[in-house]
């Protein structure tokens, strides 16, 4: 089968976009992707939109940029997996032309989600587990999700919330070297502490935002890649998916994502990695929350099971320390717009891996390999993506 | 200013952003939705609330479903008896809701938590007890008429 290659690249800014409408703004990244692979709309053979978009107007978005950027007639679907739903696009890129039936596709992951006022936001994103059996009676929020793996953990392993805290300051670090991140500011633990609970032991600060963005990649085919001469370019090496179980009450523990851990053991065996820390160059993990980093960190293997929060608290994972991760500011400042979030973390792995990221920010690559973990729900879904400089 | 003033003032919906002043049609179509689910296949459920009972599914290969289902995918036969469960075991993880949805927002900030039961299940409901983190704090299931006039179940320590 052949290869698959990211061969262009495009990020729209983070943030509160009241500026632009959908179309607009996935032109924003859209544009830039096009222009690095030196391709124009008639080149995409298939084009893959993630967006969920219950909060925003416009449910028909493959359609809409199909007439807005000349993409028309060429064949398209839009795609959700909650917050993994950029991810999933990448997925539908990915084995379209692994599959052999395309050679160029764009992937394009949009969320305008301030098309709609904050508590419809807030009472649609809670929806995101078992509906019926948790949200209808007991009112559980996307936060709440998150804070009941929190207290579990804690319980279990003795973490405080000063250790959730490092996470928020970490990603605010690189967030503020990031002209894309929605929060440009750095932070420290007692501002985090500061804030009021969201979800208790989730503070405001623990809570990654509600934000508009796109992020648009183009993907390539071995052959195409040749014809094109394309110099500039980072390999899927591979992918691994998982699914847990809508009712959390359905699961074994609450200190872990199985599907995490499922989807990283695909992608593992598939790249042949055996040991993360000394193979991959930094990772892009799900910080939808901060607890929700921490434990990212065991099921990917960086650490042990009970140790992610002596990262945070030793400040690992920032640039020289045992792996970089999330230095683009993560979804805790870069900002989560939930469509385009997988595909701003691909858009990641190719600057960090061609070292173009932002001066103060970019990793040392000498694995030419990068990781990215894009959760959907409360591990709902899981994909695990690995890139590489050289072709596997 | 509202979406009537401003078609009035300015002959459209449109209204600037207050923070950044770029101009933002507002919606004139509202939608509002209220979902129709089927409970016709655990409807059991529902009259075993009734007589006080927290009902489980149990299918004849032995395996136990709570939230109750209908189908059984280990055996693929739906011929599932009706157990009721201990209502009692222990409380595994919670949270305080602080920020809730509009639809809460007529309670006080909730507690969630979630626990294991002596059969072997896992519940999840409100809990009524001082949001603490014990390990191994027992809990029952107490089966409650809600402030909307239903019955439901909580968690209260014991």
């Amino acid at each position: 089968m052949t290869g698959v290659a990211v061969i262009g690249a495009g990020h729209s800014v983070f943030g509160t976009r009241r500026d632009v409408n959908i179309p607009e703004l996935c032109w924003e990244s859209m544009k830039p992707a096009l222009e690095k692979a030196n391709l124009e709309p008639k080149d995409i053979d298939f084009f893959v939109v993630g967006n969920l978009g219950i909060w925003s107007s416009e449910l028909a978005v493959p359609s809409i940029m199909a007439e807005y950027a000349d993409l028309a007639p060429k064949g398209s679907m839009r795609v959700e997996a909650a917050c993994a739903t950029g991810s999933a696009a990448v997925r539908v890129g990915y084995t379209t032309i692994k599959s052999g039936l395309a050679d160029i596709v764009m992937v394009l992951g949009i969320e305008k989600m301030q098309e709609s006022p904050n508590p419809s936001v807030i009472e649609l994103i809670g929806r995101f587990g078992s509906y019926f059996w948790e949200f209808e009676n007991f009112g559980l929020t996307f936060p709440g999700y998150y804070a009941l793996h929190a207290s579990a953990y804690m319980m279990k392993y003795g973490a405080k919330e000063e250790d959730l805290g490092k996470i928020a300051v970490k990603n605010h670090f690189y967030g503020a070297k990031n002209p894309f991140a929605q929060f440009r500011k750095e932070i420290d633990v007692a501002t985090v502490m500061k804030g009021p609970y969201v979800a208790w032991p989730l503070k405001l600060f623990d809570c990654s935002p509600i934000t508009d963005g796109s992020a648009c990649i183009i993907l390539a085919s071995e052959k195409k890649v040749k014809e094109l001469g394309i110099e500039e370019k980072v390999w899927i090496l591979s992918q691994g998916v998982g699914t847990g179980t809508a009712n959390l009450s359905k699961r074994e523990e609450f200190t872990s994502l199985a599907s995490a851990r499922y989807a990283a053991e695909q992608a593992y065996k598939l790249a042949g990695i055996e040991d993360p820390v000394k193979q991959l160059d930094g990772a892009n993990v799900h910080d939808c929350f901060t607890i929700a980093e921490i434990m990212a960190y065991e099921d990917l293997g960086f650490c042990k099971r009970g140790e992610g929060y002596k990262l945070a608290r030793e400040g690992q994972t920032y640039i020289g320390g045992r792996i970089p991760v999330n230095v683009d500011g993560g979804l805790k400042a870069k900002g989560h717009p939930i469509g385009a979030t997988g595909v701003s973390m691909a858009v990641e792995a190719y600057k960090q891996l061609l070292s173009k990221a932002d001066k103060g920010r970019q990793a040392d690559i000498k694995n030419g390999r990068w990781l990215t973990h894009n959760v959907g729900g409360t591990g709902h879904y899981t994909y695990v993506t690995i890139y590489g400089l050289e072709k596997r | 200013m509202d979406v009537k003033e401003a078609i009035e003032k300015t002959g459209f919906p449109i209204i600037p952003d207050e923070k950044s002043g770029v101009l933002q049609w507002y919606d004139v179509r509202e939608l509002r939705l209220r979902y129709i689910l089927s409970v016709e296949g655990i409807k059991k459920f529902y009259e075993g609330l009734k007589e006080g009972k927290l009902l489980a599914t149990k299918c004849k290969c032995g395996r136990l479903f709570f939230p109750p289902q209908k189908d059984c995918p280990s055996c693929k036969k739906s011929e599932m008896e009706w157990v009721e469960l201990k209502k009692e075991g222990v409380l595994e993880t919670l949270t305080v809701i602080h920020v809730r949805p509009t639809s809460f927002s007529h309670y006080d900030p909730y507690v969630v938590g979630i626990a294991k039961l002596d059969d072997g299940v896992r519940i999840l409901a409100w809990y009524r007890g001082e949001p603490k983190l014990n390990q191994g704090q027992r809990v029952r299931v107490e089966i409650v008429k809600r402030k909307e006039g239903y019955l439901s179940y909580e968690l209260v320590p014991i």
